[in-house]
């Protein structure tokens, strides 16, 4: 209901402030380190040998145009491909020092730590409240109070409570695109994982949906390892720490994002990040 | 340059025009008529067929009345008869088609849009194709020549056995083994719908689009709990269509059920026991019904037949209806 409220500043308030390069150097530790990883669709070789850090408690994104593999990459963080029986990955992921390609990786467990929002909302179809639920009601056996407090926190955190507190039992398909989305990025949070997975999340929503996005994801940082995926170059500008460029399966340049945009090392960040091709 | 421009001078055109005008109107107009007279045909024949019955079941049903419904004899040398038992044995069969069918289908269904790599699953839909091309002559010999013959030596002593002395179940598989009999009948009918609700689920499972599975998935569900979860709910309505759709087989199954379900006009407790169905008591006596209240009963349970199926596939139709409008939406 606020969707068409009117947003002034609020568009680019806290993110858009100069970032202090040493602040975020001065505690990093890699979440997940990403080794040499190769990634096939069938013969074909999508990934060819990425190896870069996501750092805990920040947001990177993954930039580039499309079919670059960004998204590719990001599926293997939570062996979303391994549903899909021609895709496999060699390399090594690093996930708390554990391999997460190790085929003897428990996915279930995985995905409930590492969770992951899609481009397109996707509200299952049963009411708000049980959105939320669902994940929890997966793992723990709550009480009842207990699981209203969760879907509460969730909903909060996914900064949708004030909208939809009062129609929890409402089906989740008659939100809003972009309220859709929050109710996903909360229903992601209830289960509480540790890395956020963000697939281009904000490339079906209008541009106030976009703001109240990319403003939770800013709040989200504190208390998870964001990874996101996006087209939009100010987006990452906006929202991300660091910045990857990837261009044909390769990672053509991984830094700060301040670095990244304004003096990029590699002259084919600079061609894209300019516009020149892409 | 000019050449070309001559060749195409519309002048010559424009009298052709005329008559080709003509005679596209004309092929228009037959073109329209008919295939309209084609399409009325299809509602004449149904009209025709249910006038037919209502009129050629009058003297039955003005004879016996409501009673006809709810009387189990039926006696061609008194000339009494009701419709109970071949009613009872057409729900009774279905039901257990239905009992054995939709598990096994929906699991197929499940199996192949879930787990199955990719050749065996082209393999086994064209199998369920096959099946379902199977003439229901061949079932019925297989079902009399072997099934029944082996579930008389080997399966149905064992129930007998199990259930005896159980208060309510005892009665349900009480009796001689004979082989034939309404339980035979409902498995062999479960084999002739499982193609159909297997296909209809199938394709209503493909309807789920792959990010909400992925959603699921994400969140750290078991493929059974995406498929409780989110792919059933997801489909529901489809999935019931398709089952209605296997009932309405079911319910209509002449040929295969006449060979094994013992032709009995009685409803006895047991599920082991000859019993009859409406399509089946209508096969078997057409070519004896001497009288005309014979005829006439017999046509009545056609009659009968025909609205219990149309029911079905009516509400079949209404889901399936739904489940478009809601992936419309």
């Amino acid at each position: 209901m606020n969707e068409s409220a009117p947003m002034t500043v609020g568009t680019q308030r806290p993110h858009l402030q100069p970032r202090d390069p040493a602040a975020n150097r001065a505690s990093l530790t890699e979440k997940i380190s990403v080794r040499d990883v190769r990634f096939y669709y069938g013969d074909f070789l999508a990934l060819k040998g990425i190896s870069m850090p996501i750092y805990d408690k920040k947001v990177t994104a993954l930039i580039g145009p499309s079919g670059c593999g960004k998204s590719t990459l990001l599926r293997i963080f939570n062996r979303m491909y391994d549903l899909y029986p021609k895709q496999r990955a060699d390399g090594e992921i690093l996930f708390e020092g554990k391999n997460l390609l190790d085929p003897k990786q428990d996915l279930n467990l995985l995905r409930a730590r590492v969770g992951m929002v899609f481009q397109k909302p996707t509200p299952f179809p049963m009411s708000i409240y049980d959105n939320i639920a669902f994940g929890i009601r997966l793992y723990e056996r709550v009480p009842k109070s207990e699981l209203d407090d969760r879907v509460e926190t969730a909903l909060k955190r996914g900064a949708l409570w004030d909208e939809v507190k009062d129609k929890l039992n409402q089906s989740g398909l008659g939100l809003s695109g972009g309220q859709q989305q929050r109710l996903c990025i909360a229903r992601s949070i209830a289960v509480r994982p540790d890395v956020l997975l963000l697939d281009e999340p904000t490339s079906a929503l209008d541009p106030i949906a976009t703001a109240k996005v990319e403003e939770l994801i800013y709040q989200l940082k504190s208390d998870y390892t964001i990874c996101i995926v996006t087209h939009n170059m100010q987006q990452a500008a906006r929202v991300a720490d660091f910045t990857a460029f990837m261009y044909l399966g390769e990672l053509i340049e991984f830094g700060e994002t301040s670095q990244v945009f304004t003096k990029p090392k590699q002259p084919k960040t600079e061609d894209y990040i300019t516009g020149r091709f892409g | 340059m000019n050449q070309v421009a001559s060749v195409a001078t519309p002048a010559p055109a424009n009298s052709i025009t005329a008559s080709a005008l003509r005679r596209h109107t004309l092929w228009d107009a037959v073109l329209k008529h008919g295939t309209r007279s084609a399409a009325i045909t299809v509602l004449l024949l149904l009209g025709g067929v249910i006038a037919t019955l209502v009129q050629g079941s009058w003297l039955s049903l003005s004879t016996f009345g409501p009673g006809f419904l709810t009387t189990e004899k039926w006696n061609p040398v008194s000339e009494e008869f009701g419709a109970l038992a071949p009613i009872y044995g057409t729900l009774l069969t279905s039901l257990i088609a239905m009992l054995i069918g939709i598990p096994i289908s929906i699991g197929i269904a499940i199996f192949l849009t879930e787990l199955c790599p990719p050749r065996l699953k082209r393999a086994i839909s064209t199998a369920i194709e096959l099946l379902a091309g199977i003439p229901s002559i061949i079932y019925g010999i297989w079902g009399l020549f072997v099934l029944a013959p082996f579930l008389q030596a080997h399966v149905q002593p064992l129930m007998i056995e199990a259930f005896a002395g159980v208060p309510l179940l005892g009665g349900l598989f009480a009796g001689p083994p004979y082989g034939i009999g309404i339980f035979t009948a409902g498995i062999i009918l479960s084999i002739m719908v499982l193609p159909y609700i297997t296909s209809v689920t199938r394709d209503v499972f493909e309807t789920v689009p792959p990010t909400l599975k992925e959603s699921a998935y994400a969140l750290g569900c078991t493929t059974w709990e995406v498929v409780r979860k989110i792919v059933l709910p997801f489909t529901s309505t489809g999935v019931i269509g398709g089952i209605m759709l296997g009932l309405g087989r079911a319910l209509g199954e002449t040929m295969a059920v006449t060979f094994v379900i013992g032709n009995a006009h009685k409803i006895a407790g047991s599920i082991l026991a000859p019993g009859t169905t409406i399509s089946a008591s209508i096969a078997n006596e057409f070519t004896e019904a001497e009288t005309a209240l014979y005829t006439s009963s017999l046509i009545s349970l056609g009659l009968l037949l025909f609205l219990i199926t149309f029911t079905v596939l009516a509400i079949a139709r209404l889901m399936l209806l739904r489940l478009q409008r809601q992936a419309g939406k």
